[in-house]
């Protein structure tokens, strides 16, 4: 299990090291000039001269990529003042440094990401069992055809009817916006329910349809068919049985599913007007702000890749068949 | 490889041709051999939700194709202001006057806030963009993963590691933020940025950044697929007879392929539409003038507490569109494969 897990972790420092490596060569070598990008229209060459200097840039690629790495371990002192160790540089826009930025849009996303996955899941996987328990009944017609037609839900198209529904025309709800937990725990919740639930109809009409699929195989198993040949109990049999292991598949797509998440949910940020990392990665497209786009790349490739190995390390808990192996 | 998908969008399945008649055991008693293909084509017919999705995913795409003839008999275009040019339209503040969006007999759909262009042409032409290219997506995203898929399984060794390698690093990108990240550099390439971007370049890009992190699932799906194919007697025997590599691979396995290309290709194309429509509402896709299906929600994002409808004619076009597609891939996924359980 160790060994396992250290060779997955350095797998994916290999993996992030790439990924760092490609996109800083996309953004620094190939665009004209980054320079040029934050210097604005009216641009003499003395300034320039002196961004380039400033921004590393009269170094060549390799070097400023290597520099860039380093410093995100070790830090650096700029002229303009210091930059403690996970130092990812300073915003082209507004001079902000790119981590703290980045950690101060973290507990938005956190918290839209980690609710909607408490209300998709919940939804996803009773809806689906629900549905594999009464297959082919009119519950299972009922839930297939719906999760079918929500799947199809776009958050940009949702979103914003939800809004003049609940807000604007009818003021059931106040306008999605984020406070802290420890600040105030109710508006917290009051604040993102709207986003959670509409974040959520898109998870949980797969969530549904893939736990009523896996559901259904499993219910297929030998071992479960022995299990009830033994006398137990359906429920038992499908709780303790069935549904074990058809998480299995389901473990993985959340792996995946939350990893993105948590690296920005843009389109729901957007519609929300949220400031989470999703927002900050579209503003800073909007801005050119290399530095601080670079910063959210790496940070939510770096998310992806961690709940990879924390899939690979749940499956352990689930199927002990893999423990052994 | 898409010839057959045309097929299934375009033959009415109701009329009786040779094959429906060779099936009828009535009218021929006798023993009729059959292709894969025919069979597939057999089932799908009997399939009723199939057909129907696939009636309605043909009614998109010919709607995109003729949508400059039907906004010609319509008589308008995406382009003109109907609203600012002609007044009664449009109230001082940039709303339709009429209720509804301002539909009415001469604007079926309504007429756009502030703009006033037609919304129901508008909506014809953006189904023709994003449409097109969702279509050049999906078709290199195949021809990629089929062409990379293969190479790995059938030559196995170094070719396999290396391909297995760059499909696990793409896969550890984060699309969706790639895609927004990256659209302004690919421009930035060819285009200073301060220029102004032609609207083709922004549809390269569009296609070609969807196309770099859209391929590694199929690819490795049939790397697996051609990993267990490769061991079987028929392909053994060919190598026998002393066919080339590619001759296997063209005549022997591509033919035992079609089924997960196709299903996985058809079920492709609706992702790829939202991927586009959710990069134009952004602001990072196409930009105005060119209508476009995503910006149409853009449009709405922006006016929806004044007027709803707006929006409702692209979403609902959306969900329709989605949920043909997605019917569409499970009966043509059931008409290759009846043995794979719902």
């Amino acid at each position: 299990m160790l060994r396992f897990l250290v060779r997955r972790t350095l797998g994916a420092v290999v993996i992030l090291l790439f990924i760092s490596a490609f996109t800083f060569f996309l953004f620094f070598a190939i665009p004209h000039d980054p320079a040029l990008l934050s210097c604005g229209k009216n641009c003499t060459p003395d300034n320039l001269r002196t961004i380039h200097h400033n921004l590393g840039l009269d170094h060549p690629v390799p070097v400023q990529y290597y520099h860039y790495m380093v410093r995100i371990f070790t830090g650096h002192r700029f002229s303009t003042g210091n930059c403690p160790a996970p130092c990812f540089g300073y915003s082209f826009a507004n001079s902000e440094p790119v981590w703290p930025t980045l950690m101060d849009r973290l507990p938005t996303t956190l918290s839209l990401a980690l609710g909607a996955m408490v209300v998709f899941l919940l939804f996803g996987l009773g809806t689906g069992m629900l549905a594999a328990w009464k297959r082919g009944t009119t519950v299972d017609k009922v839930f297939s055809s719906a999760s079918l037609v929500l799947s199809s839900m776009q958050i940009y198209f949702v979103g914003p009817i939800v809004l003049a529904l609940l807000v604007y025309n009818n003021h059931i709800l106040d306008q999605p916006k984020y406070v802290p937990f420890t600040d105030n725990p109710l508006s917290w919740f009051n604040g993102l329910l709207i986003p959670w639930c509409v974040l959520s109809i898109l998870f949980t009409a797969n969530y549904t349809r893939m736990s009523r699929s896996t559901m259904i195989e499993q219910l297929q198993e030998e071992h479960v068919r022995t299990a009830r040949a033994k006398g137990m109990s359906s429920a038992y049999v499908f709780f303790r049985y069935a549904w074990r292991g058809s998480l299995i598949p389901i473990v993985t797509i959340l792996g995946i599913d939350l990893g993105s998440l948590l690296g920005g949910a843009m389109i729901t940020e957007y519609t929300f007007q949220l400031a989470g990392l999703g927002r900050l990665a579209i503003d800073s497209v909007t801005k050119t702000d290399l530095p601080m786009l670079m910063g959210v790349m790496l940070f939510s490739a770096a998310l992806i890749v961690l709940f990879n190995i924390l899939v690979d390390a749940a499956y352990a808990f689930i199927d002990p068949r893999v423990r052994l192996s | 490889m898409t010839s057959s998908t045309e097929t299934t969008v375009s033959g009415p399945p109701g009329e009786p041709d040779e094959t429906t008649t060779a099936a009828d055991p009535a009218v021929a008693a006798e023993l009729v051999g059959r292709s894969p293909g025919q069979l597939m084509w057999l089932r799908f017919k009997r399939d009723r939700t199939g057909v129907i999705s696939a009636y309605v995913v043909g009614f998109f795409f010919v709607v995109a194709i003729l949508a400059p003839v039907i906004a010609k008999l319509y008589g308008k275009d995406p382009y003109t202001l109907y609203g600012q040019n002609e007044p009664g339209l449009l109230n001082d503040f940039g709303y339709p006057i009429a209720p509804n969006g301002g539909m009415s007999g001469r604007f079926w759909f309504g007429i756009e806030p502030n703009l006033g262009r037609d919304v129901f042409t508008q909506l014809i032409y953006g189904i023709r963009t994003s449409l097109g290219i969702a279509l050049a997506v999906t078709i290199a995203v195949t021809v990629t993963a089929i062409l990379l898929g293969i190479s790995a399984g059938y030559l196995g060794g170094r070719v396999d590691y290396f391909v297995g390698r760059i499909t696990d690093l793409l896969m550890a990108f984060p699309a969706q933020l790639f895609f927004v990240a990256v659209m302004p550099v690919v421009t930035a390439v060819f285009v200073s940025p301060v220029d102004e971007t032609p609207t083709y370049l922004r549809v390269v890009a569009l296609i070609t950044v969807q196309w770099f992190l859209g391929w590694m699932g199929l690819s490795r799906l049939l790397r697996g697929q051609v990993l267990s194919l490769r061991e079987r007697e028929f392909i053994e025997a060919a190598r026998v007879t002393g066919a080339s590599s590619w001759r296997i691979v063209r005549r022997e396995l591509l033919p035992n392929l079609v089924t997960p290309i196709l299903v996985q290709s058809t079920l492709m194309l609706p992702t790829f539409v939202t991927a586009e429509a959710g990069l134009s509402f952004l602001g990072v896709g196409l930009v105005e003038p060119t209508p476009d299906w995503g910006r149409m929600f853009a449009i709405g994002g922006e006016i929806y507490q004044n007027d709803l409808t707006y929006m409702f004619f692209p979403g609902i076009a959306m969900v329709i569109f989605i949920v043909a597609f997605n019917l569409l891939g499970d009966s043509v996924r059931d008409a290759f494969d009846p043995k794979a359980a719902r």
